[in-house]
């Protein structure tokens, strides 16, 4: 348990070395922060035979402004670095918010947002290495009547029911980011949307990464910039948990009606799942208690909750009512 | 098959109907010699021929596995702790929580839940309080790292937070002390005033057993106003 298995460590200063170690070693591992990955290591779940540290490629690092007033995050950049940065507090608030919200200060001196965004599940029946559906066996020991399943997920289970565990997720997808990816010798971009994938496209992955991928940063459009953001975070813990669920809101009031908004909801889903229903019935409409009446209708509207996870549903509810409140302010 | 059966020299005498009348005197002679050994001296053997075992197991494994590969990282490193440069033979795998205690004999630094969750094991690498448990030394190979040890002053003063800690009797069973020495002086390196609010979310990374949190912010507090 507490001593790593044998494994090649390179650590290369360009992404053109990394992407010749990537090729030569099938099943290398790339690492960053290695908050997440280390823990997988030591727990002899997973046992990669080299690892690929990126945080030694200076293009990978840093935060710049964009041409249309957003904001470009290199992947490595880290969590304490992205919620203390002046131009994210500027133009994208509940980013900064939800990066100073990832577990502890010790986790996010060191822990990336690109491993932020691409962490995977914590089922804990995954996590403890039961051959699920995600491991590549043919059950789901999470989603049985006795099972502890109050982590998991509300909407479109697909023989798996684990959620999206990140912070910074719903906020990327609801500041319509852009992910930055290096497949082989061409940069692919991916909306944040698209990044995040379900168990019924691939029930192995969380996003698109493939092996051999390097997720090269985030590109924040200025779309959002400076407009009024809420994110909330509910989870058991004040410190060192992950979101039992999460939101995060962009929106834009004129007249004191709200004009535009973007509204996603987090470890709900196995992706950072869209509140659209929301997003379309309050646009044009004052804020006030009787939006929050209809918001609460329909925010957590077509949950399938499962054992023990029923909570969620009105949590759910909740926090799109509260962030539709802050919008009356 | 008198006298031979499982010998357990803990004892000091044979086991079973082992002694035997001889000599003219009638004295007592056992047959089996016992060990001139403590209790305590053998146990100390045992776990040190253990350590010296189960030791070389994961350090020659490694270097077995090992290949020629002029782009994979060199084991030896020079890591500076306190101030001071160690030039120390490391494997890719290990953690700088391994390395600081093991390697360096820096004992401060505890292993409590070895998964980043708990900061027994927190050290300020570059300034940051990071989980020295999950890692890797060659991650932080050219940072100034800061284990407890290094917050004292050379002639054994205490840091302010140090004392206030014991003054406000934060400590109860002192397992957490370490890690939460090292998040309070972080904190005040770039905040000496914090609030109280900023305190507690320095800490937040750090659990106490024993629950003495309280204890632990009215420490910081107080060495704020003495800093």
């Amino acid at each position: 348990m507490d001593v790593m298995h044998n494994f090649e460590l390179y650590q290369p200063g360009s992404i053109a070395d990394a992407q010749a170690i990537l090729a030569d070693v099938k099943d290398a591992w790339i690492i960053a922060g290695g908050k997440d990955s280390l823990d997988w290591f030591k727990e002899r779940v997973k046992q990669p035979s080299a690892l690929v540290d990126i945080t030694g490629i200076a293009e990978l690092h840093g935060i710049a402004a964009g041409d249309d007033g957003g904001l470009w995050i290199g992947a490595t950049t880290t969590l304490t670095e992205v919620a203390e940065d002046g131009a994210v507090r500027d133009k994208f608030p509940m980013l900064a918010k939800a990066a100073s919200l990832v577990a502890s200060p010790q986790i996010r001196h060191l822990g990336t947002i690109g491993g932020n965004v691409s962490q995977d599940t914590r089922c804990l029946y995954y996590r403890d290495g039961f051959p699920c559906y995600r491991a590549g066996g043919n059950t789901c020991y999470a989603n049985t009547p006795t099972a502890m399943n109050r982590e998991h997920t509300l909407y479109e289970a697909s023989r798996c029911v684990a959620v999206t565990p990140s912070d910074t997720a719903p906020v990327l997808v609801a500041l319509e980011a852009v992910m930055l990816i290096q497949r082989g010798g061409a940069k692919v971009e991916v909306a944040a949307d698209d990044f995040f994938i379900g168990p019924d496209i691939d029930i192995t992955r969380m996003t698109v990464l493939q092996r051999g991928d390097i997720l090269l940063g985030i590109r924040v459009p200025g779309t959002w910039a400076g407009s009024h953001q809420y994110f909330e975070k509910a989870a058991d813990r004040a410190s060192w948990d992950f979101p039992l669920v999460n939101i995060a809101m962009a929106a834009r009031t004129e007249g004191g009606k709200i004009t535009a908004a973007s509204m996603v909801c987090g470890a709900v889903q196995c992706t950072p799942r869209r509140l659209s229903d929301v997003e379309s019935l309050i646009v044009g409409e004052a804020p006030g208690a009787d939006l929050e009446g209809l918001v609460k209708r329909v925010a957590a509207r077509g949950a399938r909750p499962l054992t023990f996870n029923q909570f969620k549903k009105p949590l759910m509810e909740n926090l799109a009512v509260r962030a539709v409140r802050s919008l009356a302010v | 098959m008198d006298g031979i059966g499982p010998f357990d020299p803990t004892v000091g005498y044979p086991p079973g109907p082992a002694i035997r009348e001889i000599g003219p005197d009638g004295s007592k002679i056992p047959l089996w010699k016992p060990l001139h050994m403590s209790r305590r001296a053998f146990l100390r053997g045992v776990v040190c021929s253990g350590t010296v075992i189960a030791g070389s197991a994961y350090l020659f494994s490694t270097a077995t596995a090992a290949r020629a590969d002029a782009r994979a990282v060199e084991r030896m490193l020079r890591l500076t702790v306190n101030g001071r440069t160690h030039t120390v033979d490391v494997p890719p795998n290990e953690t700088l929580a391994f390395t600081i205690r093991y390697r360096l004999g820096l004992t401060g630094t505890k292993i409590g839940c070895n998964s980043a969750e708990c900061g027994a094991c927190n050290v300020m690498v570059g300034g940051m309080t990071v989980y020295s448990c999950s890692t890797l030394t060659h991650r932080v190979r050219d940072k100034e790292i800061t284990t407890v040890e290094g917050i004292a002053r050379p002639d054994g003063t205490l840091h302010p937070v140090q004392q206030a800690f014991i003054d406000e009797l934060a400590p109860q069973c002192g397992f957490c002390t370490p890690g939460m020495v090292v998040s309070a002086v972080a904190l005040l390196n770039v905040n000496p005033k914090p609030t109280i609010e900023e305190a507690r979310l320095a800490l937040s990374g750090n659990l106490c057993r024993c629950g003495a949190y309280d204890h632990y912010l009215r420490g910081v507090m107080t060495a704020a106003e003495r800093v």
